[in-house]
């Protein structure tokens, strides 16, 4: 058993963070154990990615190569991507369809719940070689991953021990998921993101409405998203997950409050040539951030749909994936808006091209001091629901529930919602 | 029009077109194109697979001018220069006049922040499709779509390719 990560762990309900987190190789190590395989649903995969039996796709829990694919029947199914005999990969596509995987190396062969069906020269040749009498090929399918569903998002697990997939998210967490997934969706596509920094900046960067309409000008200037609209964050009974929800009141008083600030983020003369841009479609009031716990992001921003999948690649870098969807009855004029707002987001986002950027700089300036801390007090030192804008409250929840899950403290949790 | 001197003015266009990009002229940039116009750039996976989401979707010049204006006042990112290499032009005139160009091009990118100051590394490989109409003599792009082999994207994309 590997040693527990040394960290001296502050006791202060997430409202400090020792920069160590982000740094040390152990505490990342000890992560891939006690949250990627712990008592964990990670999201894998929109159940319309791959719809027909046979269909796969190869992604990740943590650092752990996995392949999701859907049987004859139609069941989804998740195992580890590395083959029973020697290890090697055994899925070596992003996607596909097929009802047999098998290992390129010496041809073991699996079905796609990942039971082993066949291996070549099992008896050997002229009664020589071959496996002893008690090979059993029950013993020796592809380790297999707890999956289940939630309106149509597909996560998986190691754990035996995790509470089902509805009482992970919980009531509040079920209710937003629901206002998004409300009927049949479509997958519009993908973009992909490397970023140099540690996945837990970017778990708190989409948890932190303070930094939306500061670090971006869009959100600012155009009201996508203010801190003076109303709106708040709210948290699942553990603070683990969270939900940032803002939507437009009284626009005159929201913009005053950015024009008497002086800040960079709101200019008044700053207009767009095109503006067919934002000519969206009412379709959902305000805009949504949520987070699942500890990899995905459910975002709504004016008629962008997106799931994106937070995948840790060491301890300074992490993979940002987003999946863009409609819906299956979108009509030609909305499909035109999707794809052209689509602009706001991912990698090249208009607003969140800037969230990783700004990870970047945490990273590049805290490289030698471990032992400091961020200060995470904006909203109080609590973990709660708050009906503002101006809090952290949700980062903190993310830190007390890892604090936890990670064994750096024998604080109980609590209900923040009793 | 004569195939070598149309290939020539086509090799021309994508030089200048590199040049402005890699010298930082970013402004120039949307007036190689015509209005309306399609610039996308678009990663590999999606077209692969028929599914309509870029990672810039431009449909006229003022949708590129604030793409522009975004680069200079709104967006949050490090400082950087771009060279590209263009290579592999395969230039095609169509019956009704329209001329089709597809390129292999490449993106060298430096850093110039203070933390990386000076590192270059390969940041982007794909293909241009481009298709070119004359405008009053000059050649324009009437569509460019950038498939980017590269889809995934090393820290973030703000500068056109």
């Amino acid at each position: 058993m590997q040693a527990a990560a040394q960290i001296a762990w502050p006791r202060t309900e997430g409202a400090r963070v020792p920069y160590q987190v982000f740094l040390d190789p152990a505490i990342y190590e000890q992560e891939q154990e006690r949250i990627f395989r712990g008592p964990t649903w990670s999201y894998v995969a929109l159940e319309a990615e791959f719809p027909r039996p046979g269909d796969f796709k190869a992604t990740f829990v943590g650092e752990t190569p996995i392949v999701v694919t859907r049987a004859r029947d139609g069941t989804v199914h998740a195992f580890v991507n590395r083959c029973a005999h020697r290890g090697a990969l055994v899925c070596r596509e992003p996607r596909g369809n097929r009802l047999r995987h098998t290992c390129v190396y010496h041809q073991w062969t699996y079905d796609a719940e990942g039971n082993l069906v066949g291996v070549p020269f099992r008896t050997g040749i002229d009664g020589k070689g071959g496996y002893p009498a008690d090979f059993d090929p029950k013993q020796h399918g592809l380790q297999k991953l707890r999956v289940a569903t939630y309106d149509g998002l597909v996560f998986a697990s190691f754990s035996a021990t995790v509470e089902p997939l509805a009482e992970y998210l919980g009531p509040t967490m079920r209710q937003w998921l629901d206002r998004i997934f409300n009927r049949p969706i479509r997958v519009l596509g993908y973009t992909r993101q490397f970023v140099h920094a540690n996945w837990k900046l970017y778990a708190e960067n989409v948890r932190d409405p303070y930094h939306a309409s500061l670090l971006h000008l869009f959100h600012a200037t155009f009201g996508l998203y203010r801190s003076t609209q109303g709106g708040g964050v709210w948290l699942d009974r553990l603070g683990r997950h969270s939900v940032l929800h803002s939507y437009r009141r009284d626009a005159e008083a929201e913009t005053a409050a950015y024009r008497q600030a002086g800040l960079r983020s709101y200019q008044a003369t700053y207009t767009l040539a095109d503006p067919s841009l934002l000519a969206g479609r009412q379709e959902f009031p305000g805009l949504v951030i949520q987070t699942i716990f500890p990899s995905l992001v459910v975002q709504q921003i004016q008629n962008t749909l997106a799931v994106r999948q937070i995948l840790p690649k060491g301890v300074d870098a992490f993979e940002l994936i987003f999946t863009f969807f409609g819906y299956e009855d979108d009509d030609e004029e909305m499909l035109r808006i999707r794809r052209k707002q689509a602009n706001l987001v991912g990698p090249a986002g208009l607003i969140s091209l800037e969230d990783g950027h700004a990870t970047e700089l945490v990273q590049q300036a805290i490289v030698r001091d471990p032992a400091a801390s961020s200060l995470v007090e904006m909203g109080g030192r609590t973990v709660e629901d708050q009906e503002n804008l101006v809090t952290e409250t949700g980062i903190r929840g993310f830190w007390r529930y890892y604090g936890a899950l990670m064994g750096f403290t024998d604080v109980p949790l609590e209900d923040s919602h009793g | 029009m004569d195939k070598y001197a149309l290939r020539c003015a086509v090799e021309e266009l994508l030089a200048a077109y590199a040049h402005c990009l890699d010298s930082d002229r970013l402004e120039e940039w949307p007036d190689f194109f015509t209005d309306p116009c399609l610039y996308q750039v678009l990663p590999r996976e999606n077209r692969e697979q028929g599914l309509p989401i870029a990672l810039i979707y431009c449909d006229s010049r003022g949708m590129l001018r604030d793409r522009v204006v975004a680069h200079r006042q709104a967006n949050i990112y490090g400082p950087h220069a771009y060279r590209h290499l263009i290579s592999n032009l395969r230039v095609c005139e169509e019956p009704d006049g329209t001329i089709t160009a597809q390129a292999t091009y490449t993106v060298l990118r430096t850093l110039l922040d203070p933390v990386r100051y000076g590192s270059t590394e390969v940041y982007s490989a794909g293909e241009y499709r481009d298709v070119l109409v004359w405008v009053e003599g000059q050649l324009k792009l009437r569509e460019k779509t950038v498939i980017v082999d590269t889809c995934r994207i090393d820290s973030l994309l703000v500068t056109p390719l």
